[in-house]
């Protein structure tokens, strides 16, 4: 059994959804009870094998691994042919540096699932709802532990269609304009990383897409500096876009504030991981000498993301695209502390990642919660939830409080080591140059401050106005709202306080990220 | 002269090995049969006709997975005839689609009232034409088969006679298209000229030490232009929407798909065969082609409101695409064999499965229009979903089989390692997101947007229709999951 485990594990929790999704399909979609059932049944048993798998985490690097399964199965990791004409073979694997997304990944969909018990937006269509939402958790999934490009992008892709069609069809009145916004922009991204994929492929010899391999390969080939230096140039538009980065950002506002909160929450706590992700799992290793070359563009833009998304965020009238505001200055946080190039910076950089889930997937949810209640999200309109609903008053007012950083609240263990980093940055890099990104950082904590406080005092302060006054359905936090919420409240406020959890998990993965910066 | 009526004179006849032309022995005797049943029942037997032309389809498919098992390459008629894993593959190809067009033609044909029985005998007939194509090395056979192809098309376009479009379509294909074999004529006879030889081998040869550069550039000029009209690539493409749209729609799924790739059949035989010394004339005309087509086609697909002349703009768009790696097909001759014909098989599936959605809704809406798609999700959720598949393949995106016709296509390129090669890399990609629009309007039409004529009542698919749905969906997918496509095309390259 534990010898099945070890060779079949990762794969079995990647495809155990879509398992879900082949029962559903029989199902006829007036059975919204046991679609429901079905729906979250798979979602908390993929989590709890999931988690299990998790648990046997050795703190093994991905080399390491691949080393030891020459002689035996080894649990975490799985190699096995896929498409052998095109070299592309099945190989995934977990390590410190995507367990704690993945854990993130099967917290996040249950709990989302646990909230649509009650809350499947209009219009309607349970079925069709949650079979897209297991499918994402698919894809969520293999793009967490691929191994091999060919599957890495086959996955990457994948979960471009059901958010398409979740903004598409249970989005808000501009649906139709941010669905499509948000699948272009990924798309032009993606098309562009592909070609630089098989670039990389062709200018290593065509032996292998095993991210080892060809970090191995670049490393021991010759390809230009100049070459190199182009083909992360395509790998920045596909993960920078899908950040989002700097100029890059502009379909997030929209696809946020369309999206029903379900795709909200999964598209701030997981989807723009992905992007994040890839520079550190894919770009950063594969191509160390191009990185230095990127660096102080991708820490530029980082910080100009930081300030602008400050600035748009005190502009905004909505409350969800405040948050979706927020957001793209959150990423330029995690994106400075990958530009410093350090393990210090990279582990900030995942930490900023798990936390900027948790938080702003809360703060998603909670502004679902207020737009159920309230029918608008027009901050001007709002007022006095602390009278009205206490409890989501102050469920808000921690989320605020951990998302500007707040020490003692996971958002701290972010932002701070991320500016932290800046301040030594990798030896290639200009120290005067991160310095100045450093302070410029800095002041985006003020800013964050300021538009997060604002929203709270103008939200959650003050006395109800007399549109809401005395309106029946303003009621507090209901039964499935605590279930889906204390997880991620408990992680806030536990993270917040033992940063530990996280850092030692992806602490030497960092470092093997980062072996070959500066080398040559 | 006098030599050459010597050899006529003691003509022997060569040897010719039965097994291998087995398959198109089988459809010729078949496509016979049908034909006197047909004589002799009128009536009577006319509903049998399109099961016993797709029975025949399908036996002919049994030499050619003996002769896939066999292996060997065999060469018939001193290397003007070859069956070789390349041939192979591109006969199965073709009678597969054969099969699935029929399928879907059955109840078009008898719901319209048309004279049915000879519409599947020129189905036969042309199908035949393809068989004879992908084996065809030589450019008299390869002009043979295409007219045997492109005839029974040229009536088939016309079938509807009672509608004006529908003649339209027939006399446009048919003047186009003969203009077309015209001007290929006199490009094959400027070959002719210079190499002394028809057959491709000996063209191939003649041309690398030949000095008359000037008409080879001619001939190689008229030749292309030729087929770049039976594939429709820009600039000769106009004929193709007129036509699609006019024609019956199974037969405008039978030119998108069978015909389109019995043309990019004949261009990859003589390009990578008969021109194989003459990578630099050959290639920037290639490249050029490649990415007009691909831009123009993709261009003005995002116009169109009619889903069948948008289909025709895609398929030109992805005529495009397939056409890339000839661009570079001096450095990497093998891989654009094989990525063209993964490209080809994986395209038939999705390309045919969209045609299938699109003849199975107009059952109900009586439309054309993009927008008679509106409110599927509720009127039938598994056509929407089926065509969610199909439009995702189209555009490229994994799982559906599509992503990895793109992928092979952008890997030659790149193993090219030449700047034009990562140049029309990066044109296929930004074209793949301008594709990308056009079918998301259809995925938005059917899932976003309510009916544009209030509720429909759910409505059942034929059932030779369903079976056609559920050959094209799973191989659509399955080859974007299981990547066997490349595993067989792999064989085709080395001839």
């Amino acid at each position: 059994m534990t010898e099945f485990l070890n060779e079949w594990g990762i794969t079995i929790m990647v495809f155990l959804p879509l398992l879900g999704v082949a029962a559903m399909m029989l199902i006829p979609k007036e059975a919204e009870g046991s679609h429901k059932a079905i729906a979250l049944g798979t979602a908390l048993v993929t989590g709890g094998f999931g988690a299990w798998l998790l648990t046997k985490f050795d703190d093994l690097s991905v080399e390491e691994l691949a080393a030891l399964n020459e002689t035996g199965n080894v649990p975490l990791y799985e190699s096995r042919q896929w498409i052998p004409t095109i070299k592309a073979s099945f190989d995934v694997a977990i390590d410190g540096m995507s367990l704690p997304l993945i854990a993130l990944t099967l917290l996040v969909t249950p709990l989302v699932i646990i909230y649509s018990l009650n809350h499947i937006p209009k219009p309607g269509n349970a079925k069709m709802f949650l079979i897209l939402m297991l499918v994402l958790h698919t894809g969520m999934l293999g793009t967490f532990v691929a191994q091999d490009l060919v599957l890495f992008f086959v996955f990457f892709e994948v979960v471009l269609l059901p958010m398409y069609f979740m903004i598409g069809v249970w989005g808000g009145p501009d649906r139709l304009y941010a669905s499509i916004k948000f699948f272009l922009y990924t798309l032009f991204g993606s098309a562009l990383m592909l070609v630089s994929f098989l670039a990389l492929f062709a200018q290593t010899g065509q032996e292998t897409f095993n991210l080892v391999g060809l970090a191995e390969a670049v490393a021991s080939g010759d390809i230009p500096l100049g070459t190199q230096v182009l083909i992360f140039g395509g790998m920045f538009m596909g993960f920078g876009i899908k950040v989002p980065m700097f100029p890059f950002h502009t379909w997030l506002p929209d696809a946020h504030t369309q999206a029903p909160t379900q795709g909200s929450v999964i598209l701030a706590a997981v989807l723009l991981k992905l992007g994040t992700y890839g520079f550190i799992r894919i770009a950063l290793p594969i191509l160390p000498d191009a990185a230095v070359e990127w660096a102080p563009w991708i820490g530029g833009l980082a910080v100009i993301g930081i300030i602008y998304g400050a600035l748009g965020c005190l502009a905004q009238t909505d409350m969800k695209r405040l948050i979706a505001f927020s957001s793209v200055a959150h990423m330029g946080y995690v994106m400075l502390g990958i530009a410093t190039l350090t393990d210090f910076g990279i582990n900030a950089a995942i930490f900023g990642m798990v936390a900027h889930g948790l938080i702003t997937g809360m703060l998603f949810f909670i502004a679902g919660s207020i737009k159920d209640r309230y029918h608008t999200l027009e901050i001007k309109r709002l007022g006095g939830l602390l009278v009205q609903a206490p409890r989501l008053g102050w469920i808000l007012g921690l989320c605020t409080m951990a998302s500007l950083g707040l020490p003692g609240l996971a958002g701290f263990w972010g932002e701070f080591p991320a500016i932290l980093a800046a301040y030594q940055p990798a030896e290639p890099l200009s120290e005067e140059l991160f310095r100045v990104y450093m302070v410029i950082a800095a002041i985006g904590t003020v800013l964050a401050a300021a538009y997060l406080l604002w929203l709270l005092q103008r939200t959650a302060f003050g006395t109800p106005s007399d549109e809401f006054k005395d309106d029946p359905e303003i009621v507090d936090v209901k039964l499935t709202e605590w279930i889906s919420w204390v997880p991620l409240l408990i992680l806030i406020l536990v993270l917040g306080f033992v940063p530990g959890l996280i850092f030692d998990i992806t602490d030497s993965s960092a470092v093997e990220a980062l072996k070959n910066i500066g080398v040559k | 002269m006098l030599a050459q009526a010597v050899e006529v004179s003691e003509f022997v006849r060569p040897h010719i090995d039965w097994h291998a032309f087995a398959p198109e022995l089988i459809l010729l005797a078949w496509g016979a049969l049908v034909t006197v049943i047909d004589l002799i029942g009128l009536e009577k037997t006319r509903r049998y006709i399109p099961g016993l032309t797709g029975i025949g389809f399908l036996l002919a498919m049994i030499p050619v997975l003996t002769l896939w098992n066999d292996g060997s390459t065999r060469v018939l008629f001193d290397g003007a005839y070859v069956v070789d894993e390349y041939a192979l593959v591109l006969k199965g190809l073709f009678l597969i689609t054969g099969y699935v067009v029929v399928l879907f033609s059955t109840y078009y044909m008898a719901d319209g009232d048309y004279y049915d029985s000879e519409y599947y005998q020129l189905i036969a007939a042309s199908l035949l034409g393809m068989l004879v194509m992908t084996s065809a090395r030589d450019l008299i056979s390869i002009f043979v088969a295409l007219e045997l192809i492109s005839i029974p098309a040229y009536l088939m376009a016309a079938w509807r006679k009672r509608d004006l479009k529908s003649n339209e379509a027939g006399l446009k294909y048919m003047l186009m298209g003969v203009f077309a074999s015209a001007i290929m004529l006199y490009g094959m006879s400027l070959l002719y000229g210079v190499a002394g030889d028809t057959r491709l081998s000996v063209i191939g040869e003649a041309f690398t030490v030949s000095e008359s550069k000037p008409l080879f550039t001619l001939a190689v000029l008229f030749t292309i232009i030729g087929f770049a009209f039976k594939i429709s690539a820009v600039p000769f493409h106009t004929w193709a929407p007129d036509t699609y749209e006019g024609a019956p729609t199974p037969l405008t799924a039978f030119l998108a798909v069978a015909s389109k790739t019995a043309g990019f059949v004949a261009l990859v035989s003589i390009i990578l065969e008969g021109f194989s010394g003459q990578a630099e004339v050959v290639e920037p005309f290639m490249w050029i082609l490649s990415a007009v087509t691909m831009t123009v086609g993709n261009l003005i697909a995002l116009k169109q409101t009619n889903i069948v002349r948008m289909l025709a703009y895609s398929g030109i768009a992805q005529a495009g695409y397939m056409m890339a790696p000839l661009a570079v097909y001096g450095t990497v001759s093998d891989a654009a064999r094989s990525s063209i014909v993964t490209y080809l098989v994986i395209y038939a599936a999705m390309n045919l499965g969209a045609f299938t959605v699109v003849i199975a809704a107009a059952r109900r809406t009586k439309s054309g229009e993009v927008a008679s798609f509106g409110g599927m999700i509720n009127w039938s959720p598994g056509l929407m979903a089926a065509m969610t598949v199909f439009l995702f393949s189209l555009a490229g995106i994994p799982p559906m089989g599509g992503w990895l016709a793109k992928w092979q296509i952008f890997s030659a390129l790149l193993e090219a390692d030449r700047n034009t090669g990562v140049a029309l890399a990066i044109v296929a990609a930004v074209n793949s997101v301008i594709a990308a629009y056009y079918y998301l309007n259809i995925a938005k039409q059917m899932w976003f947007l309510p009916s544009p004529e209030g509720e429909f009542r759910p409505f059942k698919v034929p059932a030779a229709l369903t079976a056609a749905l559920v050959i094209t969906v799973v191989l659509t997918i399955g080859m974007g999951v299981t990547g066997f496509v490349p595993e067989i095309t792999e064989f085709v390259a080395a001839p």
